[in-house]
């Protein structure tokens, strides 16, 4: 069984960020970048299966510049088979993404295609979604377990009030939520053999696939400072300063 | 820490990826363990296997003995980011790699490199180096222990002192005079005649194991002798060279972790109804350790570049080791002084880094062997003695 993982290039989460000056989006210029995290679970996911011998192959796929090459060698280097980086340098949203990515589920044929539940960044949560609608297959989203029974993928999702089991027929989309796993930290061998594996540039535009954006966004800007907080010794000061100084209840 | 002149820009992206998986592993699986480790006295033995699983373990040699043929950026950017953590991350690291599978590799023969270093690599053996003794330290020709010729091998007697992992090492690479000259020989510790025992009761490098080795008619087959150690004394100086350019880019990431607490701390706390870091003399020594920090990186990068073509002399490591311990230890002291009396709290990682920068400094050669090292470079005239 193929397996196809989408990993995204964003602003790494230890980072702080700045909003541009103008408003038009955060800084991105000499900041660090790494694997979406989410995507980084739900590569850990797919390296497991083939661990255990239920994967034949993990491919790596990201869309974007050509630096994403450096987030495709991550992946490699924690142990994906090939990577492919669909190249473009126009501004990618959701629905462009989950485009270029049915075109490369049609190439490949995987099975399964993980995805992580969001990217960090703009925190859509929607290209696994939409992928599996542009690809008509079943979809288990925000799963926190996952077992592979035959020609079945069990997902245990982690929803509003608790934990939902699906059984989805294969092949299909998974998206990975924060408990499904903690990744691996890539071992200095493999990040060295990494450089070895085959990484396939395809430019967007040979797609003729249409990527322009749906969205405009028109500005960006930080959330408000935080103002310090008090200490209140009892419960009747904290209902006076709830009710009579700040007026919420 | 800000990287103000895009020092990273001068790494490959594989060395960018090997700092960060360290800097991750200690972050998420060290780090809680090394407070505890330090006030307990005793090293987190639990992280041998991770450190291993890593490839961290002789990572400079190449594959066919375990290693990964590792740049020197790679090696001392993973030193940086294990002492980061605590000192004895590195220290451990340095012996295992630098003072132990490196001289195998350097001088032992192909049998010798086969039957330790793949094992080594994976952690199942640790090293460890004995060149210090009671009476012997920056002046180690004045060594007492000694190896004679005996039956098909060697007897050694002597007794070393502050040898960093002994007391949990399965091997010990001991430096003896023969009738030749100095020599290395691999001893097994569970060999009759050796012993191992812990230094307690140290106030610095808590959290790294260091022991006593006590050498009484210890005997050991010829095929225990380092055969190319045959030059002697300087055989066991150039394993210090390959360990004082870790400790280089080692007390960096003590520095550099020292800044971190102190400048997230004076951001936060008011003292005159303003945050400290608002105020000028506050200001005056984030900036002036900041810019020691990356002084010292711009010279652990030239060096580095120097350690991959084989260009790097002892010289030049002396003046890295010399120089970024004296200010690594500076700056962790005044970065304990900007957080006032938290500066001594175990809350933070500040005050164990300066006890065990106080070792750092001392081992290895002390900042006075490296002026003297560098003094005869720059007027030709020994003052060792
Ligand atoms: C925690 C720890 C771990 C260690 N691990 C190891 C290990 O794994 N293996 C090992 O072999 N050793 C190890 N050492 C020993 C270390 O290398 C020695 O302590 C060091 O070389 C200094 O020797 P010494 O302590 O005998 O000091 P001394 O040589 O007695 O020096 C005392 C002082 O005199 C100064 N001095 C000495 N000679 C001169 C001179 N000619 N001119 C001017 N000043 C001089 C020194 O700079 C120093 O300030 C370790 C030490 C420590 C503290």
């Amino acid at each position: 069984m193929k397996v196809l993982v989408a990993i995204k290039r964003v602003i790494d989460y230890h980072t702080k960020i700045r909003v541009k000056a103008d408003g038009s989006g955060v800084e991105t210029r000499n900041v660090k970048m790494a694997m979406n995290p989410f995507d980084e679970i739900a590569l850990e996911a797919a390296i497991r299966l083939k661990e255990a011998g239920q994967a034949s192959e993990v491919i790596v796929v990201s869309c974007g510049t050509s630096e994403c090459q450096e987030t495709l060698r991550a992946g490699l280097a924690m142990g994906a088979d090939r990577a492919i980086l669909i190249e473009t340098s126009e501004e990618l949203q959701p629905l462009a993404v989950a485009k270029l990515l049915n075109a490369v589920v049609n190439k490949e044929s995987p099975q399964l295609v993980f995805l992580g539940k969001q990217a960090i960044d703009d925190d859509a949560n929607q290209t696994g979604q939409m992928l599996a609608g542009l690809l008509n297959w079943a979809q288990g989203t925000f799963a926190s377990n996952i077992i592979i029974n035959n020609d079945k993928i069990e997902v245990e999702r982690e929803v509003d009030g608790g934990l939902e089991k699906v059984s989805l027929k294969l092949p299909a989309i998974v998206t990975a939520d924060l408990r499904l796993n903690e990744p691996r930290f890539p071992s200095l061998p493999n990040i060295m053999k990494a450089k070895q594996k085959p990484l396939e540039v395809i430019s967007a535009s040979s797609l003729n696939i249409d990527i322009k954006p749906r969205l405009t966004v028109l500005k960006i800007e930080s959330p408000p400072i935080r103002k310090q907080g008090v200490k209140v010794n009892t419960i009747n000061e904290l209902f006076n300063k709830l009710h009579v100084t700040e007026k919420v209840l | 820490m800000k990287d103000i002149l895009m020092l990273d820009s001068l790494f490959s992206s594989e060395e960018l990826m090997i700092r960060d998986s360290v800097r991750r592993f200690v972050n998420e699986v060290a780090e809680p363990l090394l407070a505890p480790a330090n006030e307990a006295a005793h090293f987190p033995k639990e992280l041998i296997a991770q450190m291993a699983s890593l490839g961290i373990f002789g990572m400079r040699l190449p594959e066919s003995v375990g290693g990964s043929n590792a740049s020197a950026y790679s090696y001392g950017l993973v030193c940086q980011e294990l002492e980061r953590g605590d000192s004895a991350l590195r220290s451990f690291s340095s012996v295992q790699s630098s003072l132990c599978m490196y001289p195998i590799f350097r001088f032992g023969s192909e049998e010798q490199q086969q039957k330790w270093l793949p094992r080594m690599a994976k952690g199942e053996v640790i090293g460890c180096f004995g060149l210090t003794e009671p009476d012997s330290g920056s002046d180690p020709s004045s060594m007492k222990t000694h190896a004679k010729r005996s039956n098909n091998g060697w007897v050694l007697n002597g007794a070393k002192m502050w040898i960093t992992n002994a007391p949990i090492a399965q091997l010990a690479l001991i430096w003896a005079h023969t009738s030749d000259g100095i020599r290395g020989f691999l001893v097994e510790t569970d060999r009759k005649g050796i012993i191992c025992s812990e230094m307690k009761h140290k106030f610095s490098l808590r959290a790294s194991s260091t022991g006593e080795i006590s050498l009484n008619d210890c005997w050991i087959p010829d095929e225990n002798l380092l055969p190319g150690t045959e030059k002697g004394l300087s055989c066991a100086l150039s394993c210090l060279n390959q360990a004082r350019f870790g400790i280089a880019w080692g007390v960096i990431g003590a520095a550099e972790s020292c800044f971190d607490t102190a400048s997230n701390y004076l951001a936060e706390r008011n003292q005159f109804a303003k945050p400290l870091a608002s105020y000028q003399l506050i200001q005056k020594d984030l900036v002036d350790i900041y810019n020691e920090i990356i002084k010292a990186k711009c010279l652990n990068i030239q060096l580095g570049r120097l350690m991959n073509t084989g260009d790097a002399t002892p010289e030049m490591i002396s003046l890295a080791k010399m120089n970024n311990c004296r200010e690594a230890l500076r700056i962790a002291r005044m970065a304990r002084n900007l957080m006032g009396a938290n500066g001594i709290s175990i809350e933070y990682p500040v005050m164990r880094h300066v006890v065990n920068l106080e070792s750092v400094f001392t081992y290895e050669g002390t900042d006075n062997i490296h002026h003297l090292i560098l003094g005869k470079y720059l007027t030709g005239i020994d003052a060792f003695n």
